[in-house]
């Protein structure tokens, strides 16, 4: 410092922080400018600052409560969810068992019916077989009988028509 | 500083590295009273300025989520409030208000002073000795307050051995009552130290206007030199506004439990 303020001669009073004729000046403004800023820090700024520090400390702790007994609700509703879909699955198997059952009992009884009426009708076209059966049979008599008579005839014989019909009869059995 | 060594070349150089340190009075009185509005006065009622600026307007909002303003102001809050709670520990946290004057009154004056053409107030060891003075009173005083003679306790090194204590003793005496030079002296002189080396580099730079040969090497190599300080200024103004709470705050630790 002091080679330079040597080779600066033109004003450099060496030091200014060694001037001490400005030590009083500096002093006083220095003790008010402090009393201000503590003045100022005390009384609005660092209640300030520290109320918004504290809001928000208090505002993160609610949220965070908050936050957790929403999830326990939504743990609860999950619960709720799963036991309702239990029961349901169960009831759908109860009723899926019952309609089955239902089901085959329907279908007993319509089955049952459509047997009596497949005998029924089976009864009825064998009584119209036979009955064309015995027609036929009849038929073939007459026309046997008829055959007989005529040959008999044409033979130069008589034959009396008991005879025959006996015959025929006979013959038919066979 | 290097000026010899350059000879004749920089004859047209003027070096004037203290005068950004004079204090002047700023309506034409020709004397510093005690009361004279001097530089020293604008530059402090900066500092209240940017203080209440930063502090005051800007944690106006309050906001649950605070705006960027809001946010500088809480974290110096926070930063200060935790040091002392951390240093001191709970039953410091009274002496919080305080300390947190002293370190926002340095940090922006530090701050201010940076700027071209300021004033720093805090290079001057009026200052800093009247801060540093005014804490090795204070703590003196609470120290007895709260402890009675057992303060003294802080000056017997109890886990030393005996024969060593009363030596031990006499060294702590000493390096208490050295506490408020070094705790001023530190401040004053690192903030003089790199405005007058900004200033010694800045008369350089014009070199080039009056030797071109030699200016053509000297001018761009002061402009970046000048930068470097600069950047290494603005760590040292953060820095020495931290050590001066930070002492502080561990003097007052020494108060309110002197035993080891």
């Amino acid at each position: 410092m002091a080679t330079q303020t040597q080779d600066a001669v033109t004003s450099a009073p060496g030091m200014p922080q060694l001037d001490f004729s400005t030590f009083s000046n500096q002093i006083f403004w220095l003790v008010v400018t402090l009393f201000v800023i503590y003045f100022v820090l005390s009384r609005i700024a660092l209640p300030r600052i520290s109320g918004a520090l504290v809001d928000r400390a208090d505002t993160i702790t609610h949220d965070l409560a908050e936050a957790e007994d929403l999830k326990q609700r939504a743990i609860e509703a999950e619960k709720a969810y799963e036991q309702a879909l239990a029961e349901a699955r169960v009831e759908a198997q109860q009723i899926n068992v019952a309609m089955r059952a239902e089901i085959q009992l329907q279908l007993d009884a319509e089955l049952a019916k459509a047997d009596l009426e497949i005998s029924a009708r089976t009864a009825e076209a064998g009584a119209a077989l036979a009955a064309i059966r015995d027609s036929a049979i009849n038929s073939v008599k007459d026309i046997a009988k008829l055959t007989a008579k005529e040959i008999i005839s044409s033979m130069g014989g008589q034959a009396d028509a008991k005879t025959i019909t006996a015959a025929v009869t006979a013959r038919m059995k066979g | 500083m290097a000026t010899e060594s350059h000879g004749e070349a920089e004859a047209g150089l003027v070096f004037h590295p203290m005068d950004q340190f004079q204090v002047t009075p700023l309506f034409g009185a020709d004397k510093v009273e005690w009361f004279t509005i001097t530089n020293v006065t604008l530059w402090m009622g900066l500092t209240i300025a940017t203080i209440v600026l930063i502090l005051v307007f800007g944690a106006r909002g309050r906001a649950l989520v605070p705006t960027r303003s809001q946010s500088i102001a809480e974290l110096a809050y926070g930063f200060i409030y935790k040091m002392v709670e951390d240093v001191t520990g709970k039953d410091g946290v009274v002496f919080f208000p305080y300390i947190m004057t002293l370190f926002m009154f340095i940090l922006v004056a530090n701050f201010l002073g940076l700027l071209p053409m300021a004033f720093t107030t805090t290079s001057h060891i009026a200052v800093t000795a009247v801060m540093a003075m005014a804490v090795f009173l204070a703590v003196t005083i609470i120290g007895f307050v709260k402890n009675g003679f057992g303060f003294l306790a802080v000056f017997w090194i109890s886990s030393a051995p005996l024969i060593l204590r009363p030596i031990l003793a006499l060294i702590e005496i000493i390096s208490y009552f050295v506490r408020p030079v070094s705790h001023s002296i530190r401040l004053a002189g690192n903030m003089m130290a790199g405005h007058a080396v900004i200033k010694v580099f800045a008369a350089f730079a014009p070199l080039v206007l009056i030797s071109t040969g030699i200016g053509i090497v000297v001018t761009p190599l002061s402009i970046l030199a000048i930068t470097a300080i600069y950047a290494l200024e603005v760590l040292v103004a953060f820095i020495q506004a931290y050590v001066f709470a930070i002492l502080t705050c561990v003097y007052l630790r020494d108060a309110l439990h002197p035993h080891h």
